[in-house]
């Protein structure tokens, strides 16, 4: 089969897998929207303040969703012994790896990015914000599941590896958290939001790269 | 021709005996300059015009950090050599090197709090030095996290080293996020950056910690090697001659 036949055909699986489990899509979803609603009720209504908040704490809610939903993305594969199966393939692992946290973003990633307006406009965010806010999650959320993978394939399979994974991954997410947020408050400000757009699609580009050869590595060390 | 054979002091047997002959030697030298280090910090170099008696603080607080942040180099560096000849000596100074280097780190964090009260008024700012620092420190808790949930030392070795790599390449992308987040949330506060220029013998105090601390984070990484080699290699024959000798 060649690469993009390949591709197709695990994220062809991946979906319908989701499909047939809707329940951790929509909990996932939930997740992200309940803790977001979270922040006002620590805060206050002051709708000043909100406003200013806004675009930093649906970044951290979706940082914290995102990380949520890792334990998908090799756990039931590495249980029912397809992981094996792909490794023993002849399809390089980084291909089938791409897919894998392709398929995984869009499972994930994507309804946090369709949902986020909604809670942009509970916190007060300008029109122009929430596009940004969108932008800066289509580009920020694919490098949640990318270095996500690698903190979810070197936990595969070890006790306590919800926590462990929070305690590896959360430090690597700041610099998305930081673009991506920073973008949101650029456009509340009129500085605008470029710069911050641009750094998080070099950090996105950079990810791309470079987490797949280090995802293939881990699922080595953890399948061994 | 390189008639050294470096492999030699990769098997664990002979860098047992071989760090047990160094580790005096190392925490003799961190006796030594950090007394030298504090006698100049804390009595030869002069009161500070604008911060007072309380920027002495610097001489303890900036060796930690900066050996807090060459230490997670070192870790990499080690995990890099670890992966690429497969050594499990290298490894062992990787993890060896984690408890120290996360230490330090909180005492930069620590003694960074007790400074910044006198002079900037509060124990905590989100500068970008110190929320760098913080981050730093959580990297370090996540390795030492990693390996500790893994029982197979095999793959807590290589999965350590492999998270010990991917944060070192992040490092420098985290400082310039938050060095860039910081200066466009809040305003200047006072940086070290912009003060006066050291005086010498402020700078000569605060390198001679510098090697003090140096000193005893490798005096402190070889014990900690040391325990670590004697509790993988507990059933091997020249343990069991080691103990029987010590009997």
């Amino acid at each position: 089969m060649s690469t993009l036949q390949t591709v197709s055909a695990l994220l062809r699986r991946e979906l319908m897998l989701a499909m047939r489990r809707r329940g951790d899509v929509l909990t996932v979803l939930f997740f992200f929207v309940i803790v977001a609603s979270l922040f006002p009720l620590g805060v206050g209504p002051d709708t000043q303040l909100l406003r200013l908040m806004g675009g930093g704490v649906v970044w951290v809610s979706a940082l914290l969703a995102a990380m949520l939903s890792l334990g998908r993305l090799f756990a039931n594969d590495h249980a029912d012994g397809t992981l094996e199966q792909l490794i023993l393939t002849p399809t390089p692992p980084v291909i089938w790896i791409t897919g894998k946290i392709l398929a995984h973003w869009m499972v994930s990633g994507v309804p946090l990015i369709l949902v986020a307006p909604v809670l942009g406009i509970q916190f007060g965010l300008s029109n122009e914000a929430l596009v940004v806010l969108m932008f800066s999650l289509l580009l920020g959320t694919p490098v949640l599941s990318l270095i996500g993978a690698v903190g979810a394939a070197l936990t595969l399979g070890l006790r306590g590896g919800g926590v462990l994974v929070s305690l590896l991954v959360l430090p690597l997410y700041i610099p998305v958290l930081i673009f991506g947020a920073g973008a949101v408050d650029g456009a509340m400000s009129g500085l605008g939001a470029e710069a911050h757009l641009s750094l998080l699609g070099s950090v996105l580009i950079l990810a791309f790269m470079l987490t797949p050869w280090a995802v293939s590595a881990a699922l080595r060390i953890s399948m061994e | 021709m390189s008639s050294a054979n470096w492999y030699k002091y990769s098997s664990p047997a002979t860098f047992y005996s071989l760090a047990g002959r160094m580790i005096p030697w190392f925490y003799a030298a961190a006796a030594v300059l950090s007394v030298i280090g504090l006698y100049i910090g804390f009595v030869l170099a002069p009161t500070d015009f604008q911060q007072g008696e309380s920027y002495r603080i610097i001489f303890i607080h900036v060796p930690a950090s900066w050996m807090s942040m060459f230490i997670y180099v070192v870790m990499a560096v080690w995990a890099a050599f670890g992966l690429a000849f497969n050594t499990r000596l290298s490894f062992m100074m990787m993890s060896a090197l984690a408890p120290t280097g996360a230490m330090l780190t909180f005492v930069a964090l620590w003694t960074g709090a007790l400074w910044g009260k006198p002079t900037w008024g509060a124990w905590w700012v989100w500068d970008a030095r110190l929320t760098s620092e913080l981050i730093l420190f959580f990297l370090y808790i996540g390795f030492m996290a990693l390996q500790a949930a893994i029982d197979d030392p095999r793959r807590a070795d290589r999965a350590g080293a492999l998270i010990a790599l991917v944060g070192v390449i992040n490092v420098p992308i985290i400082y310039f996020s938050v060095r860039w987040w910081n200066t466009l949330h809040q305003g200047a506060s006072v940086s070290v950056n912009k003060a006066p220029s050291m005086a010498t013998i402020m700078l000569t105090g605060m390198l001679v910690m510098a090697f003090a601390v140096w000193m005893y984070a490798i005096a402190a990484a070889l014990s900690r090697a040391r325990s670590i080699i004697l509790e993988r290699e507990r059933n091997s024959q020249w343990v069991a001659q080691l103990l029987e000798s010590k009997e």
